[in-house]
């Protein structure tokens, strides 16, 4: 199936990632050669089949219920949490005022 | 079968409610990180690489997590799958540093389970009613979003962003706001027994997404709205009564219900619909490629079963057949902490039916006075199970017990010591009995020659008269017995 | 004494072990070499200081005899792993100036090994890409030219296209890749030295920045197969922060090593015998058959009947698993925000992916995002990873019968800058005979085998089964031992 501009600016809108019409028209010749050509999967037979969930047979593991056992997954790190954030405020996040 | 319905000006409309409830479970660490989850700790300051999503940070999911979500299953008894897995829910907002919450979408670690909620004739619950829980998955918390700190920004807290929480979907079988609130009181209930949620709504522990649509009864379900993140019982019961309310007059005025999110207001009592989130539906969903599915062995399960506590319909149960009554046994196990105490009390002898009656006259009264709960009770249940003792084998009266616990609660003595100390013990000495009597009898003639006339009535004023002469401290059973003779 | 830059891994190690130079003379010469070498544009960020207080390290653990396996090897860090103070950005906009306070475990066990860093290795953006072409910080190019006079610059291969230049360039001995459908083998064999990319799950993915985590593997990229052998011992190992690791021990691969086959079954799949590819390849392919004969090797045709439905699977999964990996890139917390007059969350969202994203990011981020809304997600990605339970299978089948797999590490010698770059697809087909290895989690390597007719390198790859990378490593050897393959490129730059 093809999709159109609309479609396009769709996903674009869905991956919030804005798009002037010129890109829309290019994108749109671009997708679609990619998607006409990953379609070809569709031809192969897969009854029966179970769709792939671990490449490589192996277990979850469970981490026990411990804080800050190891400080690279622990919290109490404020400084560096927001070390490179683009508009840190008193200990916060600041993004633009959001309405909810 | 409830009977609550909407009139509306074209008849009579039934409401069906379903409800989401997102439970925070009770652990140390976040879900998939080593971040404490302690409510109202300084902002951004229990968050880890991993809960702020830095660039390469991996989940790992915490044992205690999908333990207590299993245990919780097994209290709604539900099928535990074996195997689940873990799906993301792609969606944007500030709120979530990731850009997707792991959530459980196609497999969830718990399926179909129930509870029943009691029948309560004056909420218009004639009888019980099982309730269906579809499934129960465990999810990330998102983290809070500030908007009255700075005139243009909202300001973004981590704390809570990678909580565990569980989300419990029940089936649409509630029919009436109360049946809402007494499906989320019981399900509260068991996650306290459970110890899975420490249940505490103002905190955020427990919050709800109410579904509710209208139906002229027996018609096919309507279009259902959804109600986000309400935070009490009485709140959920409001959106139910309001939301119905709005439905059906938005049909009779020929208006259509649209299937959307809607944000609940309580100081105005109303909800409005969440334009915000609205494009935001396709979530596309697809397995964490970071984790692997879970796998649950046989011996995590049997320790999960063998964990579990009496749980409130059970403990309800036992409570009955011992006598208790069933007003009593409502009380006494609606709160996890108030049935331990009380079976602990029973663990001393004493006798259910009376203890019962103790606990949720005497108690329950002292604590409300008192403002405390179970949990700081000033007298322990071994300290009311002496006092209960010297009622049983008719040490003191009922009435004097009273008077003794009173004590007990100022002086934080036992109830023996008090007993001895002010000299209440209740006396058998039918000497000293006859003597009261006969002087009551004599000041009394009139009323004697009354009840012998046939105003048998009046034995109860000599009984009265009589345990006032002993200061409360006579055997009333002795007092009955020997007024009984000197009447003739 | 030869030139410090010219020796490889163990070279330096043992050298530097015996005390023939000093671990500084070894930092400092390759700080020279890279610092002399801003043509090739193979760094984002040069770490000379880096470089060399390991080396004073490594020296001092000498004279006190606390040497540590790697003490003075200075390497190249592909900038996609997090360095803790030292700029990581992917090669991206996004995360220019980003600086972590975190270190990525594989790093970690490098630098704890003893290595030290020279610098932040160029490579594509968010490591998407076959040619490092797509990089923010302009192109990497390749020490080699066509023997044909002209003086067109080639692609180092990609996403680790900044790793193998340098290591071709003498920039550094050895330096980390990262393979999610080729990027450390293809870049290999374009410029002629090694790569293994591991069993998925032997080198902890924590605190790389993720491309496609069911794909993503670490590995390393050196001259030869004992370097790359030294290297993985270094890198690889359980790790408790990430949920796939695996939890087994790292072999002794280097103690191991040898040549000897015999015994070995080696299968050539058919289906990677492909209708107009470049007889020069096939050329290759036989040759390397010849040679693994003559190592004791039986040879085998084997079958991998869905190959050709490889490619495809690949460019549905990966762009997937992207789409969602790179959410995070919201301009909330770190990099780039791109905020304009009056916008409000969501504008600022889309502003800010607009502008720290490239063309190629965003496509596959658009492709992924596509196959996984309503209504596509069972057409293509459930399709996707039913056809890769197949792939594996075909895997699974063919390992019955042999013990690795030989084949072609790509398609074609290095092909120019910006020959490719106007159609995504031709550019994707690239990985044809890297995708099948990357979507079955299996260990494969390149190693160098020939130089065509121009003059350019080619590479012959070795897929093994799960976990034997040994096996892989030792038929590289037999390869490297009988190609003596020892050309490299004039220095031009």
């Amino acid at each position: 199936m093809s999709i159109d501009q609309a479609t396009v600016r769709k996903i674009a809108s869905l991956a919030r990632i804005a798009i002037s019409d010129a890109e829309a028209a290019a994108m749109e010749g671009e997708l679609n050669g990619i998607l006409g050509w990953v379609e070809q999967l569709g031809e192969v037979d897969v009854t029966g089949v179970e769709p792939m969930t671990a490449v490589i047979p192996n277990t979850l593991r469970l981490r026990d219920d411990v804080v800050d056992a190891d400080p690279l997954t622990g919290g109490n790190r404020r400084d560096d949490i927001l070390a490179n954030a683009p508009a840190p405020q008193h200990g916060f996040f600041g993004v633009p005022k959001v309405i909810e | 079968m409830s009977d609550y319905r909407i009139k509306g000006e074209t008849g009579e409309w039934e409401v069906v409610i379903g409800l989401e409830v997102h439970a925070q479970v009770t652990s140390n660490a976040k879900l998939f990180s080593g971040a404490a989850t302690a409510f109202g700790a300084e902002p951004n300051t229990q968050v880890s690489l991993v809960d702020a999503a830095m660039p390469g940070m991996l989940p790992v999911p915490n044992r205690e997590c999908i333990r207590q979500a299993v245990r919780t299953g097994m209290a709604i008894e539900a099928e535990i799958n074996k195997w689940s897995r873990f799906d993301r829910k792609n969606y944007f907002y500030a709120d979530l540093p990731q850009g997707y919450q792991i959530s459980q979408l196609y497999h969830p670690l718990v399926g179909e389970g129930s509870l029943t909620i009691e029948e309560d004739e004056k909420a218009g619950i004639p009888e019980p009613k099982r309730i269906g829980i579809e499934r129960i998955h465990v999810e990330q918390d998102a983290g809070k979003l500030m908007h009255d700190q700075h005139p243009t920004m909202s300001y973004v807290d981590l704390n809570r962003s990678g909580v565990a929480l569980m989300e419990i979907v029940s089936r649409p079988d509630m029919r009436s706001p109360a049946e809402a609130g007494a499906y989320v009181r019981k399900l509260r209930s068991i996650l306290r027994y459970v110890g899975s949620c420490d249940g505490n709504m103002e905190e955020g522990s427990m919050r709800a997404d109410v579904n509710v649509s209208v139906r002229k009864p027996g018609d096919e379900f309507g279009t259902r709205t959804e109600t986000k993140n309400v935070n009490s019982v009485r709140f959920v019961m409001a959106v139910i009564e309001g939301e119905a309310k709005r439905q059906v007059e938005l049909i009779e005025s020929g208006g259509t219900v649209v299937q959307e999110t809607r944000l609940y207001d309580p100081d105005r009592n109303e909800t409005r619909s969440m334009r915000s989130k609205e494009d935001a539906h396709d979530y596309r969903y697809f397995p964490d490629p970071d984790l692997l599915p879970l796998e649950l062995d046989d011996a995590f399960l049997a320790e999960c079963r063998e964990s579990l506590p009496e749980l409130p319909d059970a403990k309800r149960a036992r409570y009955l057949a011992a006598g208790i009554s069933a007003y009593n046994a409502d009380v006494l196990t609606a709160e996890v902490e108030s049935a331990l105490w009380f079976d602990t009390l029973l663990e001393t002898g004493a006798k259910p039916a009376a203890a019962a009656n103790w606990v949720s006259s005497e108690l329950f009264g002292a604590l409300n006075r008192l403002g405390k709960g179970f949990e700081d009770c000033p007298v322990t249940p071994a300290q009311a199970g002496e006092l209960l003792g010297l009622v049983a084998d008719g040490t003191i009266s009922g009435t004097i017990a009273k008077t003794v616990f009173e004590k007990m609660l100022e002086s934080g003595d036992a109830a023996g010591v008090i007993v001895e100390r002010d000299g209440l013990k209740q006396t058998s000495d039918t000497g000293a009995i006859e003597a009261e009597i006969a002087k009551i009898l004599t000041a009394n003639a009139d009323k004697v020659e009354q009840y012998k006339g046939g105003k048998e009535a009046l034995f109860g004023f000599f009984v009265g008269q009589t345990m006032k002469a002993m200061q409360g401290k006579a055997n009333p059973q002795v007092v009955n017995e020997l007024l009984k003779k000197a009447l003739g | 004494m030869t030139e410090l830059t010219n020796l490889k891994v163990a070279e330096i190690r043992d050298g530097h072990r015996a005390g023939d130079f000093s671990a500084v003379e070894v930092a400092e010469a390759f700080n020279a070499n890279v610092a002399g070498a801003k043509a090739l544009n193979a760094f984002i960020v040069e770490t000379p200081e880096h470089a060399i207080a390991a080396a004073k390290t490594a020296d001092a653990d000498r004279a006190a005899g606390t040497l540590k396996p790697l003490s003075g090897v200075p390497i190249g860090m592909k900038d996609l792993f997090a360095t803790n103070g030292v700029q990581t950005t992917a090669a991206s906009h996004m995360l220019e100036g980003f600086v972590p306070r975190y270190e990525s475990t594989v790093s970690a066990k490098l630098w704890d090994a003893g290595c030290g860093m020279l610098g932040k290795l160029n490579l594509d953006q968010f490591a998407m890409g076959s040619s490092n072409e797509t990089s923010y910080f302009g192109n990497v190019i390749s020490p080699w030219k066509r023997n044909d006079g002209g003086n067109a610059a080639l692609a180092p291969g990609g996403s680790s296209g900044g790793s193998s230049s340098a290591i071709a360039a003498r920039l550094c001995p050895a330096a980390t890749g990262t393979d999610t459908g080729g990027s450390i083998r293809q870049p290999a064999a374009f410029v002629g030295i090694s790569g293994i990319k591991p069993t998925y799950g032997r080198c902890s993915r924590w605190g790389i920045v993720a491309f496609a985590s069911s794909l993503d593997q670490a590995g390393p990229m050196a001259r030869d197969v004992k370097d790359c052998a030294i290297m993985l011992e270094n890198m690889a190992g359980f790790d408790p922060k990430d949920a796939t690791s695996l939890n087994m021990a790292v072999p002794n691969w280097e103690a191991a090593l040898s040549s000897d086959l015999k015994g070995k079954k080696v299968g050539i799949p058919r289906e990677y015998r492909l209708e107009g590819i470049d007889p020069e390849i096939d050329a290759m392919w036989d040759a390397g058959i010849a040679m693994l004969k003559d190592a004791g090797a039986e040879v085998v045709e084997i079958s991998l009947p869905h190959t050709k439905y490889a490619l495809p699977t690949y460019y549905i999964i990966a762009p997937a698993e992207a789409s969602s990996n790179l959410a995070r890139y919201d301009g909330v917390r770190y990099g780039l925000r791109d905020l304009p007059q009056g916008a409000g969350l969501q504008d600022m969202y889309a502003a800010t992916r607009a502008d720290g994203f490239g063309p190629e990011v965003k496509r596959r981020i658009m492709i992924g995002t596509y196959v996984l809304s309503a209504g596509f997600y069972d057409a293509y990605y459930t399709q996707a990873q039913k056809v890769r339970t197949l792939i594996a299978r075909d895997f699974e089948q063919a390992f019955a019968s042999c013990d690795v797999i030989l084949a072609p590490t790509a398609p074609s010698a290095a092909f120019g800058l910006g020959e490719k770059t106007a159609d995504p697809l031709s550019m994707y087909l690239n990985d044809v005979f890297a995708v099948p290895a990357s979507l079955a989690g299996l260990p494969a390597m390149s190693v160098p085998a020939a130089l065509n007719r121009e003059g350019l390198p080619l590479g012959l790859q070795i897929i093994g089964k799960a976990f034997d990378e040994q096996g892989v490593l030792n038929a590289g050897l037999a390869i490297e031992e009988r190609a003596g393959f020892n050309a490299r490129a004039d220095k031009w730059w």
